[in-house]
């Protein structure tokens, strides 16, 4: 492992050696994601054209598609995280997980809220008991029920492993919920209403809707490493490197 | 390995037996939120038929959910729960056989109550018989999946009102195809498929849920 032509990854398992790594990290990803929003938010509502079926109130779609992303990709990343920090027994990772997810949360509220101000112009009406959007429901319900067990135990171990457990649950129940909301769905009502109406996307649409994403991309890990600098400030306290930084008021 | 199992059972259901006012609070519990819906949505017979199985499922779910608080904190807190932890015997196994004994009674009064229920909403005579078949598949699966839920917030403050937040999610699947195997019965389309599935998940269950209730229980008790 210690060779000397690569970077010891493993070194990074603690927090200490994290830390400064993930104010790094955390400086590039915000510039990036300001430059990326800027310039995506500009191309949605500015240069991409108008849609010849949905009109302009298509736009909000590349914000929303690219939150349902994250906001799916999010669970499965902390759930990977949690069980890493439940099976090595590595502080960093749970550390990881309780940082990823009020983002995750965060992103599905978004998705969920943009998703109602499309449909309200598109479909006419604010809420439609759709697969997909039910499904979004529940994943935020998800996030909510690890975020509120993490913070109800007081002893951030235990928090750890029973949030730990609770996503590696989450996720083998996720695709079950998934399936099981479609087939519910199907059987309630026939013409079931369908997101993605346009035939073929316009390449301007492409081009920003993959900015957008990579945008958000950079927010989520921008706001993970902030957060995860913090609970590690916080659960580190009273180690010296902690005291020390304090002392020199760099933390 | 089957003595443990039995040994369990028959204590839990013993001590279940001498405390009967429990039982009856979850039962009664259900009786009342299914009798409250006709008077919340107007006594329109045609609106009940079609409500029906929502509603005996969802009364159903929250009623098993009232129910989960008392799977570990009895035992947690006079501390046989730690006993437990320490026999040799395999702890999903005792999980298991709890879980069991918790079924048996707070799950079947559940299920032998709704088909008398099923009637005050008019449902056909086959209506009846899935609902009691899809209730006898689906309440052990939310006794198990509730289980994982319960023995994480063992001991934890709000610990009842955290269980139905992290286990009704959770539950979705039981709930769907709990209700709409009814449904399809009564709109003529035949429940099969959705009893299959309830089936499916019932057996999916009963393999990862002890395990995981298991490992719970020990974070929970370090």
């Amino acid at each position: 492992m210690n060779n000397s032509r690569f970077i010891n990854w493993f070194k990074f398992s603690s927090p200490a050696a994290f830390y400064p790594l993930a104010g790094k990290i955390w400086l590039w990803s915000t510039v990036i994601t300001a430059v990326l929003m800027a310039v995506g938010l500009y191309l949605s509502f500015f240069v991409a054209p108008t849609d010849y079926k949905q009109g302009e109130g298509y736009r909000i779609i590349f914000i929303h598609v690219p939150a349902a992303w994250m906001s799916m990709f999010i669970y499965v990343i902390m759930a990977g995280w949690a069980a890493v920090g439940l099976v090595f027994n590595t502080r960093l990772s749970s550390m990881m997980a309780s940082a990823l997810a009020p983002t995750g949360a965060l992103m599905a509220f978004i998705a969920l809220w943009t998703g109602a101000f499309w449909g309200k112009p598109m479909w006419g009406t604010w809420w439609v008991w759709d697969a997909r959007l039910t499904s979004e429901l529940i994943l935020f319900f998800l996030y909510l029920g690890f975020i509120a067990l993490q913070s109800s135990i007081d002893d951030p171990r235990r928090a750890d492993r029973a949030g730990a457990i609770l996503a590696i649950v989450g996720v083998v129940n996720i695709p079950i919920i998934y399936y099981s909301v479609q087939w519910w769905n199907t059987l309630h009502q026939g013409a079931t209403i369908k997101m993605g109406g346009e035939s073929s996307m316009e390449a301007t649409m492409l081009y920003t809707m993959l900015l957008m994403t990579v945008a958000f991309w950079a927010y989520s890990i921008a706001t993970a490493m902030s957060r995860v600098r913090s609970i590690i400030l916080e659960r580190e306290k009273d180690t010296t490197w902690v005291q020390e930084m304090v002392r020199e008021g760099k933390a | 390995m089957f003595e443990t199992f039995r040994t369990i059972l028959k204590r839990d259901l013993t001590l279940a037996m001498r405390r009967r006012t429990d039982l009856m609070t979850t039962l009664f519990f259900f009786v009342i939120v299914v009798s409250l819906f006709p008077l919340g949505i107007g006594p329109e017979m045609n609106t009940l038929r079609l409500i029906a199985p929502g509603v005996v499922w969802v009364a159903a779910l929250l009623a098993s959910m009232l129910a989960l608080e008392r799977l570990f904190a009895a035992d947690h807190a006079d501390g046989t729960l730690e006993q437990m932890l320490l026999t040799p015997q395999p702890l999903a196994l005792l999980v298991f056989a709890k879980i069991f004994a918790h079924w048996l009674v707070s799950g079947v009064p559940l299920v032998l109550m709704a088909p008398l229920l099923g009637l005050q909403y008019d449902l056909s005579s086959e209506g009846l018989q899935v609902l009691l078949i899809s209730l006898l598949l689906g309440t052990p699966t939310l006794s198990l999946i509730g289980a994982i839920g319960a023995a994480l917030t063992l001991g934890l403050r709000g610990g009842g009102v955290l269980v139905s937040l992290l286990v009704l999610p959770l539950t979705i699947p039981v709930l769907i195809f709990g209700a709409g195997s009814v449904e399809a019965t009564v709109s003529g389309l035949g429940g099969d498929g959705h009893l299959y599935m309830l089936g499916a998940l019932l057996v999916m269950s009963l393999v990862l849920a002890p395990v995981a209730s298991a490992a719970a229980l020990r974070i929970s008790n370090e």
